[in-house]
């Protein structure tokens, strides 16, 4: 296994620390640096996501015989 | 007991979602992506004990290989197309859901013909000849 629980707290907590950048950002004034930061939390965890959801279909791929 | 920590993954990963989606949905989605990814990941290694079992029970019974392939495939595209589709509903996109299954379905259907073609040629060559 690649990862463990701890990814599970970690896309919680960059999602949180987004939301809250997020809003003190728009307190600033600074809608676009905003949704700017949104976007690129959101991409970060994506990454994560993907990869992990890679690993799945590899896995699956190896024990149903796909190969 | 592995029950246990799946099921505290399971409520963890609720709770997390619940505290996200206020804030921003999309992060609770990947949330819940990710925490089925990681169930299933986890389940993944005893189902491939199970499907050892059962490749060892086909070869001593003699089952040519090639069924117990089919037949695996199929239960992976299930898998697949359940994951997803599962993720696509958590997503709120119910009709991409339906899709996504429908797909699935089909794709084990076309794994089912050459195995159907096998069976109608059997009963036909067990019919008498001009009866």
């Amino acid at each position: 296994m690649t990862m463990d629980i701890s990814a599970i707290f970690q896309i919680a907590g960059i999602g949180i620390i987004v939301a809250m950048i997020h809003t003190v950002l728009k307190q600033m004034g600074k809608e676009d640096m905003a949704h700017w930061v949104t976007l690129i939390g959101f991409v970060v965890v994506l990454f994560m996501v993907v990869r992990m959801l890679n690993d799945l279909f590899q896995e699956i791929k190896t024990i149903f015989l796909f190969q | 007991m592995e029950m246990v920590q799946i099921a505290g993954i399971g409520l963890l990963a609720a709770i997390l979602v619940l505290v996200l989606k206020e804030q921003k949905p999309i992060f609770a989605f990947l949330l819940a992506m990710f925490a089925g990814i990681f169930i299933f990941l986890m389940m993944i290694g005893r189902i491939e004990a199970v499907i050892g079992t059962m490749q060892g029970l086909a070869e001593r019974s003699g089952i040519p290989s090639v069924y117990l392939k089919t037949i695996l495939k199929m239960i992976g595209i299930a898998y697949i197309a359940e994951f997803a589709a599962q993720i696509i509903r958590d997503a709120g996109a119910e009709g991409v859901a339906a899709k996504v299954e429908f797909a699935g379905k089909v794709l084990i259907l076309v794994l089912a013909v050459p195995i159907i073609n096998v069976i109608v040629e059997t009963v036909v060559g067990l019919l008498p000849a001009g009866g």
